[in-house]
């Protein structure tokens, strides 16, 4: 009875949460997946239709506005983090007296929510409260920052918000990846009279592609379902021009009672997800198996 | 054991008891949670209470009205409808579709509705020939307000045509004044649109293109003039615009920074708080053009079981649309009451004018609803022609392109 118990508690403590996303996670992936075959408007319907959400969304300039912006945002943000993160931790790592207050500083705008960055973030790039009234103040009366109102530009604003909030995390990520790299090889490379700069291109980074691969996946998911920045930076303006996959989902299902057109949208961004994300599983369970 | 057969007893007493009284039970979601608007609400709340009924309220803030439209959808999935819903327009039908309204003919027959209700106003409160919602309020949207102190300093009377409006505002540029107030918010830049479109393509035209849905009438050269104003309309705007909500906009008329603001009536209520005169103060005119864009505020009335909840139903449609909460409920929202016997003496210049023109509007066919403010179409259209809208005002598009995509946009949301 013990020995039958033993083996079974594991599964039996796991058996809930196990459910719990078989339904929640997988069952309302195959749900959407469903209703996107239909025609939902305010309410869900389960008539399946083919795939005319798909022509529309795809016919639809606001979507292509969406994902081209997915792409924009998502490249900058994750390379700007990731360069600017490994910079300020090689800096860091130089044993800074201050180092612990200075990691805390850096770290810090990871605790705020993204509305709070987003809203301060609105207010220091708004042309006539921020920045360029400030330099305008100064004299420079041909000072010009507009990114935040300016169609063609606004995107990158939402980029440089993103960038400030997420750099410090990678920052921390990489000083422990700096830290984790064993000493006596550096030492080796510094006795050999090995330049820092070398010591570092060669020995170090190489040495940390899976803190990379790590830094990458977060940044990637955070870029993907990034939401609350743009609502709060420019609630998707001017116009469209700063629309994502994610908000242009939520004002099809809430905004607009279009069920149908949100789910498959819905459908599309898991697709994205999975494009990136399935890779990386492949390649973290052939490493195992070489085990 | 005693003690728990004694209050299943009484539980079930109680159960039975409810029936025989029936007293008017009332769920009422809306999210009317802004000072001014919440206080129209204790208004309906009190004399509801008043009639004897008890009163359930469920304000959802938030989004305007997606947060609530969330939280009715999930009630109605759920079988367990709100009594009256805060819905207008189109949207009512939409839940119609869905089979979840109550009939309240019987109530609406007995109040006379029909011979006090202008006809088209009425025509968004009926389903299918019978009568599922109780209206509230007449918004007009095709307003333009004016500092009455900096037209009379610069020469310039309210204007009566689009060309007056252009030539009055490159007068205000060129003394160095914002000529329109706006704030770069889609719905924002709808507003300003269907003003402008109404003006240009005339009621008939209006009907054609934001109603029916006419390709003929989105593809015409009208509608190439429409996006020319836009234009033109975007060159008379600050350049701060870009997401400024509409009663800072508004607070930019009353202190002179700009001359005009084409927004609803609900920019009346912002002058009024800032104890600003009408007349004296501020100006109100329609847009140039002829016609009247409503934006009707109303109460859907969902499928309720019970006794008690239908009675409150029928006395909740009772009040709604009584002279007395018409009158109140008005006088603070800055609307006109939908009813047209109700006396205005308390209501101010503006209000009368709005008043006048919405009985002759009424007469002559050229009362429509509003798109930009979900009266005239469903969601995904009016969203689909909102986004070419707004694309096309943020950028430097030409107007037969926007057009173009405006057709292609409309046929792909149907």
């Amino acid at each position: 009875m013990t020995e039958w118990l033993e083996r079974h508690i594991p599964k039996m403590v796991l058996a809930p949460s196990f459910i719990a996303i078989l339904v929640f996670v997988y069952g309302f992936i195959a749900w959407t997946a469903w209703v996107s075959l239909t025609r939902s408007k305010l309410l869900p319907k389960y008539e399946i239709k083919g795939f005319i959400q798909y022509d529309r969304l795809f016919d639809s300039p606001r979507w292509d506005t969406a994902m081209g912006n997915l792409f924009i945002f998502g490249t900058l943000f994750i390379v700007t983090s990731m360069v600017l993160g490994l910079l300020l931790a090689i800096l860091l790592d130089q044993k800074v007296r201050t180092e612990g207050v200075l990691r805390t500083i850096y770290l810090y705008p990871m605790a705020l929510s993204m509305i709070v960055t987003g809203t301060a973030w609105k207010w220091i790039m708004n042309p006539g409260l921020g920045i360029e009234n400030m330099v305008r103040g100064w004299g420079f009366e041909n000072f010009s920052f507009d990114w935040v109102i300016n169609p063609d530009r606004a995107i990158y604003a939402v980029v440089i918000a993103g960038v400030w909030q997420a750099s410090g995390f990678v920052m921390a990520l990489f000083l422990a990846g700096l830290r984790s790299v064993d000493g006596e090889i550096i030492k080796a490379a510094q006795v050999d009279g090995i330049p820092s700069y070398r010591i570092y291109s060669a020995i170090i980074i190489p040495s940390m592609a899976p803190i990379f691969l790590s830094a990458f996946i977060v940044l990637a998911h955070l870029a993907i379902k990034s939401f609350d920045l743009v609502i709060a930076l420019t609630g998707g303006g001017p116009g469209y021009a700063t629309d994502l996959p994610a908000t242009y989902m939520y004002a099809m299902a809430f905004s607009r009672g279009d069920i149908g057109q949100a789910a498959s949208s819905a459908m599309v961004m898991m697709a994205v997800v999975f494009a990136i994300i399935v890779p990386y599983l492949y390649s973290e369970l052939r490493v195992k198996k070489h085990d | 054991m005693k003690t728990t057969v004694f209050t299943a007893v009484s539980a079930i007493a109680l159960t039975l008891a409810a029936p025989a009284v029936a007293e008017p039970q009332a769920e009422v979601l809306h999210w009317w949670t802004s000072g001014g608007e919440a206080k129209s609400v204790a208004v309906l709340q009190k004399e509801f209470a008043d009639n004897g009924g008890t009163w359930t309220d469920m304000p959802v803030a938030g989004g305007g009205g997606d947060a609530a439209m969330t939280a009715l959808r999930a009630r109605v999935l759920s079988g367990n409808a709100p009594t009256a819903v805060q819905l207008k327009g189109p949207a009512i039908q939409e839940w119609y579709e869905e089979g979840v309204l109550a009939d309240i003919s019987a109530v609406a027959e007995a109040e006379g509705w029909a011979d006090v209700l202008p006809a088209s106003i009425a025509g968004h409160m009926k389903c299918d020939g019978n009568w599922c919602a109780a209206p509230v309020n007449v918004h007009r949207v095709d307003w333009i307000w004016a500092n009455a102190e900096v037209l009379a300093a610069n020469g310039i009377e309210m204007p009566n045509s689009w060309d007056e409006f252009n030539a009055a505002a490159d007068k205000l540029a060129a003394a160095g004044i914002t000529p329109l107030a706006h704030g770069g918010q889609a719905w924002q830049d709808a507003t300003v649109f269907e003003a402008v479109a109404l003006g240009i393509l005339g009621a008939d035209g209006f009907q054609k293109a934001f109603v029916d849905l006419d390709m003929e009438t989105l593809k015409s050269d009208g509608m190439v003039a429409v996006f020319d104003q836009m234009r033109k309309m975007r060159g008379y705007v600050d350049d701060n615009f870009s997401g400024r909500d509409w009663n800072l906009a508004t607070a930019m008329v009353m202190n002179g920074e700009a001359g005009f603001q084409i927004m609803g009536d609900w920019a009346k209520g912002e002058f009024l708080a800032a104890g600003k005169v009408p007349g004296d103060d501020f100006l109100c005119a329609s847009v140039p053009g002829d016609g009247f864009l409503y934006n009707v505020d109303s109460f859907a009335m969902f499928d309720v079981k019970g006794d008690d909840k239908q009675a409150g139903q029928a006395l909740l449609a009772e009040l709604i649309v009584g002279k007395n909460f018409q009158e109140v409920f008005n006088l603070n929202k800055g609307s006109i009451p939908a009813r047209v016997d109700v006396a205005l003496d308390a209501f101010d210049s503006c209000a009368h004018l709005s008043a006048k023109d919405m009985t002759d509007s009424a007469d002559n066919g050229s009362l429509l609803p509003s798109y930009a403010h979900g009266m005239a179409l469903r969601g995904a259209q009016s969203g689909a022609i909102t986004d070419v809208v707004t694309a096309h005002f943020n950028s430097d598009m030409s107007s037969a392109e926007a057009v173009q995509m405006l057709a292609n946009a409309v046929q792909n949301s149907l």
